[in-house]
């Protein structure tokens, strides 16, 4: 027994340790290249410029250039364009989305929940980049939307359907919706319905029954949905680059550009750590609100 | 009941907005004009084009080997971490969960940029090789999930019960613990494997000449124009990942009860 005593407290470690080195080598050792680069500054070629003597170049400032460039004029719109864009999908999402996760939850009948939950997890794992063209294809100038527009006499030439901020939010909040819903859903199955009918009989109307109760009772979902839908909203490359072309940069397609097109890499990986930054406080935050509520999240 | 009736019209209306544009899409694929507003017809015409389209062809070929090799090793590290997690307590226990945590939250941009860098820096050449290490590094934490899932789902008494008659831990891992969570296992590969094939934003990065994947050479088809080869071959990828997503989700369903007899 005490040498299998031994060899249980090895096992875990030898359990883990494949995990650890392929993550340790090829994801947080990448991560730490990244973030040493973003202190760098950009060689005529692309590339890195050598840095003759370290402590002049940080005494210089130039060591923060980066980020000190990421701060200033188009590129600070980018940002707030970013999150507002983020703010307003995660926004519209929650209100599209609520009454369908607690319809599926609560009021649908039993035998029907599954399928109906199953139609929601299918475009949760499909391929976000099919689902944008699908729209790009209705939304375009010889698209079935124009097609339908000017057959119903609404209008006689083609509209600009795509390429702006109405396509793309319509796009960021189609590809995002059933990251909404299944949270909501889960914690809307959870809800104890004798609650509702115990605040019912006493009385409460049904507006402040679902103000009082309901909402309350089901924030860790709401919560866990904003998240889900707000952090890749916010590093969203292939909605804004297909739906908003050009015109609508965000700033995925900002750190995107700097590693295919500018080759500006310093840059790049400066913009890239700011996003993570903004995305690791999100969570954060978030941990520190599920540890309150004292549950574990996924694993 | 007058909420009843706004929540249904309400949930219907919104399964059709996620529905009507992947049915428009794989309708139009079976279009027999490529004015592909106007509706002319059945035919498998593109179908027929993708077969001869050799960069279509070698992208697909190029998708099932990351998709396999991807599938394969993160399976297997998955489940060994996921068997960690889930019966083991250890020092350094939170850490390697957040470990895990940390593919799935930092955005998919951030960890290309990384892993392309990287790779410069060590002197990797990009190829098919390159595109493998990135897809294992963002899956393995999706099978550590649904394995761990599995492994709280199931009844400890029954590991207990094999060693209190003198199986050796060895023998009861294979004999009892792999096979109630292999519905687990299986699931959480079918959904790596769904996750590698479509995956674009990562790839994008860390392919290089000759490891183009699927998604890959759909998205530089639609950036020249659509078409409805692209229709076709969008068709072709979802109704893959629909047969796959389907049968993952049935094997994540709890075992049912064990009747006594």
């Amino acid at each position: 027994m005490i040498a299998e005593g031994k060899s249980s407290e090895r096992a875990p470690y030898l359990l883990a340790l494949p995990t650890w080195l392929v993550l340790g080598g090829f994801f947080l050792l990448p991560l730490f290249v990244l973030f040493l680069i973003s202190f760098g500054q950009r060689a005529t070629y692309g590339g890195l410029k050598p840095i003759d003597d370290l402590w002049t170049y940080v005494a210089s400032g130039k060591v923060l250039a980066q980020y000190a460039r990421s701060f200033h004029g188009i590129y600070l719109q980018i940002f707030w364009r970013s999150i507002w864009m983020a703010v307003v999908t995660t926004g519209l999402c929650l209100l599209v989305s609520y009454p369908v996760a607690y319809y599926i939850a609560v009021v649908a009948p039993e035998r029907r929940r599954n399928l109906l939950l199953g139609l929601v997890v299918i475009p949760f794992w499909t391929s976000f980049l099919i689902r944008t063209y699908a729209w790009m294809f209705i939304l375009r100038t010889e698209g079935l939307a124009n097609k339908l527009l000017m057959a119903s006499g609404l209008t006689s030439k083609p509209l600009e359907l795509l390429y702006n901020d109405f396509s793309v939010l319509l796009g960021l909040v189609y590809g995002e919706l059933p990251f909404m819903i299944l949270p909501l859903y889960a914690s809307l199955e959870k809800l104890d319905l004798s609650l509702l009918e115990a605040s019912a009989d006493l009385g409460a109307p049904r507006q402040s029954t679902f103000w009082r109760v309901t909402v309350p009772m089901t924030m860790p979902g709401i919560v866990a949905g904003i998240i889900l839908v707000f952090v890749p909203s916010l590093g969203q490359f292939i909605v804004s680059d297909l739906l908003g072309g050009a015109k609508t940069i965000l700033a995925g397609n900002l750190i995107q550009n700097q590693f295919a097109v500018a080759r500006n890499k310093p840059f790049g990986a400066a913009i890239a750590f700011e996003l993570t930054a903004a995305v690791l406080l999100l969570l954060f935050v978030y941990a520190l609100y599920t540890k309150r509520k004292g549950q574990d999240v996924l694993l | 009941m007058k909420r009843g009736w706004f929540l249904r019209t309400h949930t219907f209306l919104v399964y059709v907005f996620l529905y009507a544009p992947i049915a428009i899409l794989v309708l139009f694929s079976f279009n027999k004009t490529s004015q592909t507003a106007v509706w002319q017809g059945l035919t498998l015409e593109w179908y027929r084009n993708l077969m001869h389209d050799e960069l279509i062809l070698v992208s697909v070929r190029n998708s099932l080997v990351v998709g396999v090799a991807t599938t394969v090793i993160a399976t297997v590290i998955g489940t060994l971490a996921a068997l960690a997690l889930g019966r083991f307590e250890f020092r350094g226990k939170g850490m390697t969960k957040n470990l895990l945590y940390l593919p799935i939250i930092i955005p998919e941009i951030v960890i290309g940029a990384a892993l392309v860098t990287f790779f410069g820096a060590a002197r990797l050449r990009l190829s098919i090789l390159t595109v493998v290490i990135a897809h294992v590094v963002f899956s393995i934490s999706y099978v550590t999930i649904v394995v761990r899932a599995r492994l709280s789902g199931f009844d400890r008494s029954l590991e207990e019960a094999a060693l209190d008659l003198g199986a050796r831990p060895v023998q009861t891992f294979f004999r009892v613990t792999l096979p109630l969570i292999l519905p687990g296992i299986v699931s959480g590969a079918l959904l790596v494997f769904t996750v590698s094939i479509d995956d674009y934003v990562i790839t994008s990065f860390v392919a290089g000449v000759g490891s183009t994947t699927l998604p890959l050479q759909i998205y530089s088809m639609l950036k020249v124009g659509v078409t409805p080869e692209v229709n076709a071959v969008s068709t072709l990828l979802l109704a893959v990942t629909v047969v796959l997503i389907v049968v993952a989700q049935r094997l994540q369903q709890p075992p049912p009860e064990r009747s006594e007899g």
